[in-house]
């Protein structure tokens, strides 16, 4: 196996009854890495990241971890996990909670007291260390599942939907941490809905949708790469009508929003001068110009839509 | 890493685990009720007023109270910590299904030993003596291992409810109780009865502590330490291969 790579998919698949959840899919992670899991609800993000982690079975192709087969204990080693909607044991308090983790992963006591001190204190958990995790709020109780996920000081670390739900700042201190790892060199496996964090975060992201891989790029690429999403925002003095401005060359399609036009175009550049001319040619003047790049949101709904229709 | 070495560590986190369900599960009202509270109020309703001798009535209670102690915990702590949205988390620990389970062993079984003392001292306080003592330790601590061992074989069913669990392992423990010589001796049962009793783990339990506090018992020791190692490891074979199947599907 490569030594780049740090997590190996190949053939992935997992059935629940007659649907299949997750359809023989294939991708590499590279070490240091920093990679996003996007796709809808139900799309198999979570089922995947069960089957990496080694939770629920693959029904079959293979997978690894490092070099270690996925599920293995020595897999499990190296790994760190922040499961969907997992919880911390309510009747222990959160430093119990944090040691069990360190002892369950065979780590010395005296160095998980040094980790579990300097990571409760990262996550601004300390004060409420000795506290049970009963009375913790939705947004320290996840930071606390990633303090117990990073104790074991993982080479790889897996984070379902790790900032869903939670208050401005705990989010926030959870993406300032899994940006201060990765440019430790860890490797993170991050599955998300929110497309600024993967935008913000992921150096690749991969789309995945009824099951199967639709796409997998630079989020940057991706966005730039979705064919027919550029758009100009434009507004004139006067009324146009929007059949109008869909003859203008050039344009695919027209929104209106507001008082304003959002022209769908596959080249910006020609678009604009196209609009100048038809500005000046019927006396109209424009007020607003502004060329839209597509999100990664506009790129993922369009990755999706087009899944979709081929299905 | 030789197996060896791999068994001793996975050991050593199972202690882990029996460790976190002493101190999460013991103090559960389920565990308080059917462990330690139910066996004694139903024994005490089937023996007071019946004029029955203390060395009688010490080995039934102490069969039933360790049968009730020692399968109270290890049965409910899978579902409940699948319901409690923890499972997935210990599961994606460095341990096996194995490890997990017999750490939910280890802690029925500490329980069940722990809560026999009270009949056991009970006992001696009101005059009951033990012929070999040895042997009699090693059946309290082999009965609390079997018995603990039963526990996750209720649980096999991938429910995440424990009161569904609590009612499986009820509709097994009860009849138990009324089959294997705990209120009435072996040697009173009709053919068909001792038939039946044999097929309980607690007979032969409640046999050996008849031997060594009555003096005398039905089946010789030897059978009755033999048979009880039979079934704990029947019990574990059967909850260690069928958690592997059906944990994952709690999740």
């Amino acid at each position: 196996m490569n030594n780049d790579v740090a997590i190996q998919v190949a053939n992935l698949s997992k059935y629940y009854g007659q649907l299949l959840a997750v359809d023989h899919i294939s991708f590499t992670v590279g070490r240091g890495e920093l990679f996003g899991f996007l796709g809808p609800n139900g799309a198999g993000k979570t089922t995947t990241v069960r089957m990496l982690t080694g939770v629920v079975i693959a029904d079959e192709g293979s997978a690894s971890i490092l070099e270690y087969k996925a599920g293995s204990l020595k897999a499990k080693q190296v790994t760190g996990v922040v499961p969907e909607m997992a919880n911390a044991y309510a009747d222990l308090s959160g430093w119990d909670n944090l040691m069990l983790m360190a002892e369950l992963y065979g780590i010395p006591a005296s160095v998980a007291r040094e980790r579990g001190i300097s990571l409760m204190q990262e996550m601004g958990l300390y004060p409420r260390k000795n506290s049970l995790i009963k009375t913790y709020s939705k947004g320290m109780k996840q930071r606390l599942i990633l303090c117990m996920a990073l104790v074991s000081d993982p080479e790889v670390l897996f984070l379902d939907e790790p900032t869903s739900g939670l208050d401005v700042q705990s989010a926030r201190l959870i993406k300032d941490l899994l940006q201060s790892l990765n440019a430790k060199g860890k490797t993170i496996f991050l599955t998300t809905h929110d497309m600024d964090e993967a935008n913000q975060l992921c150096d690749r992201v991969a789309i995945i949708d009824k099951g199967n891989i639709v796409a997998i790029d630079a989020p940057e690429k991706l966005r730039m790469a979705t064919s027919g999403m550029h758009s100009v925002e434009v507004s004139f003095d006067n009324m146009v009508s929007p059949e109008v401005l869909a003859n203008i060359p050039g344009v695919n399609s027209v929104k209106k929003l507001g008082d304003k036009y959002r022209l769908y175009t596959t080249n910006p550049g020609e678009l604009v001068v196209s609009l100048a001319n038809y500005s000046s040619s019927h006396g109209l003047k424009v007020i607003s110009l502004n060329i839209l790049v597509p999100s990664l949101e506009d790129a993922f709904v369009a990755l999706t839509e087009k899944e979709t229709e081929h299905a | 890493m030789p197996e060896t070495a791999l068994v001793r560590e996975q050991m050593r986190r199972s202690l882990v685990i029996a460790r976190k369900d002493i101190r999460i599960y013991y103090s559960k009202g389920p565990v308080i009720i059917f462990g330690v509270l139910f066996p004694v109020f139903l024994f005490l309703s089937f023996t007071i007023g019946r004029h029955l001798s203390v060395d009688f009535m010490i080995p039934g209670l102490l069969g039933m109270v360790l049968f009730f102690t020692a399968t109270s915990i290890s049965p409910i702590v899978v579902p409940w910590e699948a319901q409690a949205r923890t499972l997935e988390r210990l599961m994606s620990c460095p341990v096996r299904i194995e490890t997990i389970i017999v750490g939910d062993i280890l802690a029925s079984f500490a329980f069940g030993v722990a809560i026999s003392l009270v009949p056991i001292i009970l006992g001696l306080f009101l005059g009951v003596t033990i012929s070999n003592p040895i042997i009699f330790a090693l059946a309290v601590i082999l009965a609390a291992f079997c018995f603990a061992s039963l526990g996750p074989v209720f649980s096999i069913p991938p429910t995440n409810l424990p009161a569904t669990i609590n009612m499986i392992a009820s509709v097994v423990k009860f009849p138990v109780v009324f089959i294997s010589g705990i209120f009435i001796p072996l040697d009173e049962l009709p053919a068909w009865g001792q038939a039946v009793a044999y097929i309980s783990p607690l007979t032969y339990f409640t046999d050996i502590a008849r031997h060594s506090i009555q003096g005398q018992g039905h089946l010789p020791i030897a059978v009755d330490l033999l048979v009880l190692l039979a079934f704990t490891a029947l019990f574990l074979v059967v909850a260690l291969k069928l958690h592997q199947k059906t944990m994952p599907r709690r999740i």
